[in-house]
């Protein structure tokens, strides 16, 4: 890791309450980053989304956060008051969500909700902000801004939808960009467009990536560090480059899943889960 | 060619195209009410005491002698030239009478409207904002008052407690003795008449007397306006796109009302539009508390005194409103929904 | 293996029979009902009404149709609890007896009209094409008026009295039952159970009445107990008009249109019976709104 961290977070706990009792949905979870790119992985319900959203602290408001270290940059996040978040968000961190189509607001055309984020932390005119939104929409490789800063979010296609939620987020020029599963509700194609854009501009603008995904090939390419989350627990944390030597049984499951062209295989290998992974100490 | 037939284009034919067939059931219906209903439709149209010679006279007069189809095709072609019969009660053409009458339940629908739109859509915002609240409680415990109470026992007890008791409102009626016929008809809303002559006192006088029912009124569409606001909002704040907004940083403010809000305002039009309908029906039972005279008491009046006529061609009427404000609502939603526009 | 119908035995995860799997379900059903008090409120004041009503013999301190003319209008007291009205009729057996009445009427219409809207929209829905258009258009004429203007003109042509009041909310009522009967159906018509019946052989009225019917009425309950609140209000809206049970029956509608005249004075002989239709009302309202947020959370 280089430079300062711009988040700590140590020992993360959210629950949530259900007629049956408390969810625990992340159990302890710890890591720093930096100005680069950490990507954390897992299967559905490892918690991986909760943790992204709560160093936001957007989650509903019936979750119980609870942390030793939750912090953004000078700020405690479990502590600060609403208007201080409220600086955070946007201006210091941006936060991409999977489907454009529910992520956007449907009837507000693309370009106003661009011009929305940036007017919202850089003050200045409505001209300015469509300015600024047009500028952006270029930056994210699309062809045709004016059109599509007047096109409601429906007209629009995923990848399309992505590049407005991209360009929205980077509007106020954050430190830290949270992407949650940015990728997932797209064609296989576009996929990897969409994640070399995001690595392009986080490059170029010397900014934090967390990157957040089930795909664990596809983030080893573009991140500097992996965190593997099982059950709300981080498993392991390593760099990407070291993946392929994993020493944690359920990484090392993981990778072996992992249907291969290269290799001939009779049977694609199951996980087995070990039950004490969910032990309250595993590690 | 094909640029016109849009599947949108094709849905909203698609409904117009069905609204010739419910008018036609609509009148299909008055008609089987008026016709084969009672027992002796004759008697139902020149009342139960008229000598025998007036029946039959009647009987013939009035085609009641012609088989039923045929009937029907009179009773049609009547109406197609706007004619609705002739009320027993009044001795004047039952549309002249409906034209003459509809203006004051105009008047205190709208006004009734008004007042719930204003009241009833912040509360149910307010509530969806603060859910779980005691201020949500309160709210919805307001709410269910609304559904629940009868329109007549509100009047009643607004009567006693505003009137009796405070002495805040004027009593029954649509103007004071002192104004009574000083303002020129011209819209028939007396309230717009009166401005409209610049007679200050009247309207001030005017607007007293429809403070109290057209307050009734709205209490319930205001309960069911609060009601549907809260459920779409609640369902719009769980929504993606404004954990997006949060995560932009925007204000609550900004967020309830320009982005939960504006995608709620799409559905709630069709509401309202509906709850003015159903204004109709509570204006029949208001009216008639305070003796307000509209389109309402018109109908109440007429079916104590068995004015078949009358009683079927306001129904008629109210049903053709009926349906045109359904119409309406159906319309405003596809102009206003861009996912629907394309 | 837990105790047969304790709460581990409920709760379990992994339902061992059918059975156990279905008492679970409605145990859950029962325990997400119980956690919101004003469904529980409606859960036990809407069946007591309806006792109460049954049992107005027992109950009843006055015959309600005497008249003591030395003693009308007044006031509550320890031998008229809840007053007398204009004829010096107790109020208090009045109200018991127009019980019967008034929510007498409102089970009838409920009777007659879920069991045929419900037939009609679970065939409309299942046959589909000439016959569902068919359907549908009669349910959108009948949709088209307002509820209460409808019973009035049908009430004006028949004689006013219970029965008319009765058959002409009926008429008004059936439809939307007929809708959501319909809506239900035309989402089952092409599940694989519907066609195992039909290649076994059954007819259409039996796959009708045996399969498809039974999946709407979850929801046709929620919107009978829901329905029930504005049918009270629409036949005591008709009694105040004088067109539903006519005086001197102790109806509640009835009672106020009578009592109306008094209201400046002596003001309970009116609002009385208005807080019994609003008691009434409000407990099938709370009631209806606990079954829709257990039964079928999407209608919110």
């Amino acid at each position: 890791m280089n430079g300062e961290a711009l988040a700590e977070i140590r020992n993360l706990r959210v629950d949530f309450p259900t007629p049956t009792g408390w969810l625990h949905a992340v159990r302890g979870v710890s890591f720093t980053i930096g100005r680069e790119k950490l990507a954390i992985v897992g299967e559905s319900g490892s918690g991986k989304s909760v943790t992204g959203r709560a160093l936001m602290r957007l989650l509903p408001r019936r979750a119980r956060i609870g942390a030793d270290t939750l912090r953004f940059g000078g700020t405690d996040v479990l502590t600060a008051p609403d208007r201080a978040m409220r600086r955070l968000r946007g201006a210091r961190m941006g936060l991409i969500l999977q489907d454009p189509k529910f992520s956007l607001n449907p009837v507000m055309p693309a370009g106003r909700q661009i011009a929305e984020a940036w007017r919202a932390h850089k003050g200045g005119s409505r001209a300015e902000a469509k300015d600024a939104a047009m500028t952006l929409l270029e930056q994210v490789l699309i062809r045709d801004p004016r059109r599509v800063f007047d096109a409601y979010p429906h007209e629009l296609s995923g990848g399309m939808g992505q590049r407005v939620m991209i360009a929205m987020m980077l509007a106020p020029g954050p430190d830290l960009l949270i992407a949650d599963e940015p990728t997932s509700a797209l064609d296989a194609t576009v996929q990897t467009e969409i994640l070399r854009l995001i690595d392009r501009l986080v490059s170029e603008r010397g900014m934090g990536l967390l990157l957040i995904s089930h795909d664990l090939p596809l983030v080893s390419r573009f991140c500097d560090r992996v965190a593997v989350m099982y059950a709300g627990r981080v498993m392991e944390e390593l760099p990407a480059r070291d993946l392929a030597s994993a020493t944690h049984p359920y990484t090392r499951g993981l990778l072996r899943c992992l249907p291969r062209l290269a290799e001939r295989q009779e049977r694609l290998p199951v996980l087995r889960r070990d039950p004490a992974w969910l032990a309250d100490d595993a590690r | 060619m094909r640029r016109i037939a849009t599947p949108r284009v094709r849905a909203l034919l698609a409904t117009l195209a069905s609204i010739p067939i419910t008018l036609f059931g609509l009148v299909l219906v008055t008609f089987l009410i008026g016709r084969v209903v009672p027992i002796d439709p004759v008697l139902a149209i020149v009342g139960d005491r008229a000598p025998q010679e007036v029946v039959e006279r009647a009987r013939i007069e009035l085609g009641l002698d012609r088989p039923l189809p045929e009937q029907f095709v009179t009773y049609l072609g009547q109406l197609l030239s706007g004619d609705l019969g002739r009320s027993v009660m009044t001795a004047n053409p039952v549309t002249e009478d409906v034209i003459r009458y509809f203006p004051a339940t105009f008047e205190l629908a709208t006004a009734a409207i008004l007042l719930a739109i204003l009241i009833g859509v912040p509360l149910g915002v307010l509530a969806a904002v603060r859910q779980g609240t005691l201020t949500d409680q309160a709210i919805r415990l307001f709410c269910l008052t609304g559904h629940s109470l009868p329109v007549f026992v509100l009047g009643l007890l607004s009567l006693l407690v505003f009137y009796a008791g405070l002495g805040w409102a004027p009593g029954p009626g649509r103007q004071g003795l002192m104004f009574q016929d000083m303002v020129d008809v011209r819209t028939g809303v007396l309230t717009l008449d009166a401005a409209l002559a610049g007679d200050w006192g009247a309207f001030r006088d005017a607007l007293a007397h429809l403070a109290q029912p057209a307050g009734v009124l709205a209490f319930f569409s205001l309960a069911y306006i609060a009601r549907m606001t809260r459920a779409f909002m609640l369902n719009e704040l769980l929504s993606e796109y404004v954990t997006t907004a949060r995560a932009k940083g925007l204000s609550e403010a900004r967020i309830v009302w320009g982005h939960a809000f504006r995608n709620t305002a799409v559905p709630l039009v069709t509401v309202l539009a509906l709850t003015y309908a159903g204004l109709l029906e509570g204006a029949v039972l208001t009216e008639t508390i305070f003796a307000w005279p509209g389109l309402g008491q018109y109908l109440t009046v007429s079916l104590l005194n068995a004015d078949m006529n009358a009683v079927l061609g306001a129904t008629l009427v109210i049903g053709l409103i009926y349906v045109a404000l359904n119409l309406c609502a159906d319309l405003l939603y596809r102009l206003l929904d861009p996912r629907v526009r394309t | 293996m837990s105790r047969a119908f304790s709460r581990e035995w409920l709760l379990s995860d992994a339902p061992a029979s059918r059975a156990q799997a279905a008492w679970g379900r409605r145990y859950q059903g029962w325990v997400a009902f119980r956690r919101n008090p004003l469904a529980l409120g409606g859960l036990v004041v809407a069946p007591a009404m309806l006792a109460l009503a049954l049992a107005a013999p027992l109950l009843a301190t006055h015959d309600p149709g005497t008249q003591i003319l030395g003693q009308r209008l007044q006031p509550p007291s320890a031998e008229h609890w809840l007053g007398t009205d204009e004829l010096g009729r107790d109020i208090w057996s009045r109200i018991l007896y127009g019980g019967r009445i008034t929510l007498g009427m409102v089970v009838a219409v409920v009777v007659l009209v879920a069991p045929v809207g419900l037939l009609v929209g679970a065939a409309a829905g299942y046959a589909g094409g000439t016959l569902d258009r068919l359907l549908m258009r009669v349910t959108d004429v009948f949709l088209a008026f307002p509820r209460l203007i409808l019973a009035l003109a049908f009430v004006a042509a028949m004689k006013p009295g219970i029965g008319s009041a009765v058959a002409a909310i009926a008429l008004t009522a059936w439809p939307p039952y007929a809708r959501l009967a319909r809506a239900e159906a035309l989402g089952i018509r092409s599940a694989d159970f519907v066609a195992a019946a039909r290649m076994t052989g059954a007819s259409p009225l039996r796959i009708v009445l045996r399969h498809v019917a039974p999946v709407c009425v979850p929801s046709l309950i929620v919107r009978v107990t829901l329905d029930m609140s504005s049918i009270i209000l629409t036949a005591a809206g008709l009694g105040f008009l004088g067109l539903g049970a006519q005086p001197p029956l102790p109806e509640w509608g009835t009672m106020i249109a009578t009592g109306r005249r008094f209201i400046l004075e002596q003001w309970w002989v009116p609002v009385i019976p208005g807080m019994a239709i609003f008691l009434a009302s409000l407990a099938f309202n709370l009631l209806g709104d606990g079954l829709r947020d257990v039964l079928d959370p999407k209608q919110r």
